[in-house]
C-alpha cells in the first residue's frame, strides 16, 4: 500500500513537472530554441505570491492570478527585449543568451530581495484524504487535477482555436506562415506568454509542496522539466505530460526505495539510455530537415 | 473593352548580395485577370524576384506597387493581407495538420472573433467558423480535394500536395497569385489538369497570376505574356508566339535544349 501513496505523490510531483515542461516544449516547438530563463521565471513567480501574501495581505487566489499575470508580461518582455532581436542569430547565440537572462534573473532577485530563504506562505491547507489505509494529501489531489485541467485547456487551445492553429503553422514553418498572412512574431510572444503564466501556475504547486524561496529556486525543477521535456519529446505538448509524470515517478521511488542522495542520478541516467534508445523523445517525432 | 485594372508593377527593381547583383533593373506589369509566365535559365533571378515580391527580401533598388499602393515598410505577412500569395518551389504544406486545416489556416485573418469566442464558443464564432469551413470546402472542390479534407497533408500523393499549396495560397484572398514551379515533378496528364484548373482559378477569382515553371509547354499553353529572365536582367517580353520566336531567346535558353 504504501506503494501506492509513493506513486500518486510521484505523479503529484510529476504534475509539476510536466506544467514547467510545457513552457519549455512550447516555446522550442514554436521559436526552436532553448529558453533556459524558464526556470527563473517561476521563482520570480514564487517571490510575488510570497509578496502579495505577506506584504499587500492579499487573498491566496489573487495573489497567484497575479502572479500569473506578471509572469506573463515578464515572459513577453524577455522574448522581446533578449531574444527578438537573435532571430536570425545562430542557435548557439540564443542558448548563451537564454542562459545570460536566466543570471541575470537570479541576480536581480538576490540583489532585491536578498539570498535568504522566505518562508512560502502555506497556501492549500494541509489535510488529506483516506482511502483504507492510503492517505493522500489535498496538495496532491489539487496538483494532478491543476495539471490535468491545464493539459485539456492547453490541447483545445492549440488545436481548437485560431491562434492555435497559427502556432502550430509556425512550429512547422516559419517562412510559409508568414507568406500565409500569420503574424509569426506575435504568435512566438504569446507562446512565450503563455509558457511563462504556466511557469506562475506552478510556482505554486511547487512552492506548496517545498515552502521555501530564495533566488535560485528555478533552477532545479527548471533543468528537471527540461529534462521532463526532452524525455517526453521536445515539441510535443502530451510528451511534456508523459515526460514529467514519469520523471516525477521515476524520483519518487527512487528516493523512496534506493537511495535520496542517488535519486537525481537515477532520473538523469534513465534519461541518457531513453534518448540513446529513442533520440526524439518518449512521444517526439522524426524531424525531416527541409533543405 | 473596360480598360483592366492593374495589379502590380514593379519599378526598375534590384537586389544585391554581397558584390553580386541578382535582379537588376526588373521591370513589370500585371493585371487582373492576367495570366504571365517568367522563365529562364536556373539562377536567373526568378524565384529571387519572388521573394522580393513577397518581402522575403528586401530590394536594394526600386519600388514595388500592389493595388496603387507602394510597398515599402512592410513585413511579409502584411505583404499576404495586401493581397499576394505564393506556393513554393518544393512543396512546403504544414504538414502535421489535416487538409482543411492548411487551407483554414490561411484565413486566419478572416475572422475578428475574440479568445472569448472561441473558448465558449459563442454564436459569432460558429457563424464565422461556418463560413470559413464553407470556403475552404469550396476551394478544396475547385482542387478536387474535397474528399481528402480530413487526411493529413502529408498523405496526399504528390500531385495534391502542389494542388493543395495553390488552395491554401488562394485562401489568404489574394489579388495576385505567385506559382513557383507548380508543374514541377507533374507527368502529362496531372498538368494538363492543373493548366485547366489555373485557367478556372482564373476565370473563378479575376485574379493576377504570376507564375515560374520550367515546362515549357506549359508556359507556352496558359500565360498570356512571358518575361525572360537572364543573368537577373530582363532578356524578352511577348507573347507565347513571339518568345517562342524571338532568337534572343533562342541562343539563351531555349537553343541550349
Amino acid at each position: 500500500m504504501l506503494f501506492l501513496t509513493y506513486l500518486i505523490n510521484g505523479i503529484s510531483l510529476g504534475s509539476v513537472y510536466a506544467i514547467i515542461a510545457l513552457g519549455y516544449t512550447m516555446v522550442y516547438g514554436i521559436a526552436k530554441m532553448l529558453n533556459f530563463a524558464h526556470g527563473d521565471v517561476i521563482m520570480i513567480g514564487a517571490y510575488i505570491i510570497f509578496f502579495m501574501i505577506y506584504k499587500f495581505n492579499l487573498p491566496i487566489l489573487l495573489s497567484i492570478i497575479i502572479s500569473i499575470l506578471i509572469c506573463l508580461l515578464l515572459g513577453i518582455i524577455i522574448e522581446r527585449l533578449a531574444y527578438k532581436p537573435l532571430r536570425k542569430a545562430s542557435s548557439l547565440s540564443v542558448l548563451i543568451t537564454a542562459i545570460g537572462v536566466s543570471y541575470l534573473l537570479q541576480n536581480l532577485a538576490q540583489l532585491f530581495w536578498t539570498s535568504s530563504n522566505k518562508i512560502f506562505p502555506n497556501i492549500i491547507s494541509n489535510g488529506s484524504f483516506s482511502f483504507g489505509s492510503i492517505s493522500i494529501s489535498y496538495l496532491t489531489i489539487i496538483t494532478i487535477l491543476v495539471c490535468l485541467l491545464i493539459m485539456l485547456v492547453l490541447t483545445l487551445f492549440v488545436n481548437k482555436t485560431k491562434i492555435g492553429m497559427a502556432m502550430r503553422a509556425v512550429s512547422e514553418d516559419k517562412d510559409a506562415a508568414r507568406l500565409m498572412g500569420i503574424n509569426v512574431d506575435r504568435t512566438i510572444s504569446i507562446t512565450f506568454a503563455i509558457g511563462s503564466g504556466l511557469a506562475a501556475i506552478a510556482s505554486a504547486l511547487f512552492c506548496a509542496a517545498y515552502p521555501a524561496v530564495y533566488p535560485t529556486l528555478g533552477s532545479m525543477p527548471g533543468i528537471k522539466a527540461f529534462t521532463a521535456a526532452v524525455f517526453g519529446g521536445i515539441g510535443s505538448i502530451p510528451g511534456a505530460l508523459v515526460g514529467g509524470i514519469m520523471l516525477g515517478i521515476i524520483e519518487t521511488l527512487s528516493k523512496a526505495y534506493i537511495s535520496t542522495q542517488l535519486s537525481d542520478a537515477i532520473v538523469f541516467a534513465i534519461l541518457i539510455i531513453v534518448l540513446l534508445i529513442k533520440p526524439t523523445g518518449l512521444l517526439g517525432r522524426k524531424v525531416n530537415e527541409k533543405v | 473593352m473596360p480598360e483592366k485594372k492593374l495589379v502590380l508593377q514593379a519599378n526598375k527593381l534590384g537586389i544585391d548580395f554581397g558584390g553580386l547583383t541578382a535582379v537588376n533593373n526588373f521591370n513589370f506589369k500585371i493585371y487582373e485577370g492576367e495570366i504571365c509566365g517568367l522563365i529562364g535559365p536556373n539562377g536567373a533571378g526568378k524565384t529571387t524576384i519572388f521573394n522580393l515580391l513577397t518581402k522575403v527580401y528586401e530590394a536594394s533598388r526600386g519600388e514595388i506597387v500592389l493595388n496603387d499602393k507602394v510597398l515599402s515598410k512592410v513585413s511579409t505577412f502584411e505583404v499576404n493581407k495586401l493581397g499576394i500569395a505564393r506556393t513554393f518551389q518544393n512543396i512546403r504544406l504544414f504538414n502535421q495538420m489535416s487538409v482543411e486545416e492548411n487551407v483554414l489556416t490561411a484565413m486566419n485573418n478572416d475572422t475578428d472573433y475574440s479568445l472569448f469566442d472561441s473558448f465558449f464558443r459563442t454564436k459569432k464564432f460558429y457563424d464565422q467558423e461556418n463560413q470559413k469551413h464553407e470556403k475552404a470546402m469550396e476551394l478544396l472542390r475547385i482542387f478536387n480535394l474535397d474528399k481528402d479534407a480530413d487526411s493529413l497533408a502529408s498523405s496526399l500523393p504528390y500531385g495534391g500536395q502542389r494542388r493543395l499549396e495553390i488552395a491554401r495560397a488562394l485562401a489568404t484572398n489574394p489579388s495576385l497569385l505567385l506559382l513557383d514551379e507548380p508543374a514541377a515533378g507533374m507527368n502529362e496528364s496531372e498538368t494538363l489538369e492543373l493548366m485547366n484548373t489555373i485557367k478556372k482559378v482564373r476565370d473563378t477569382f479575376n485574379i493576377a497570376i504570376l507564375l515560374i515553371e520550367h515546362d515549357m509547354k506549359f508556359v507556352m499553353g496558359i500565360c498570356e505574356r512571358i518575361t525572360v529572365l537572364n543573368y537577373g536582367q530582363i532578356l524578352a517580353v511577348g507573347t507565347p508566339e513571339e518568345i517562342k520566336n524571338n532568337p534572343k531567346v533562342i541562343e539563351a535558353y531555349l537553343g541550349g535544349a
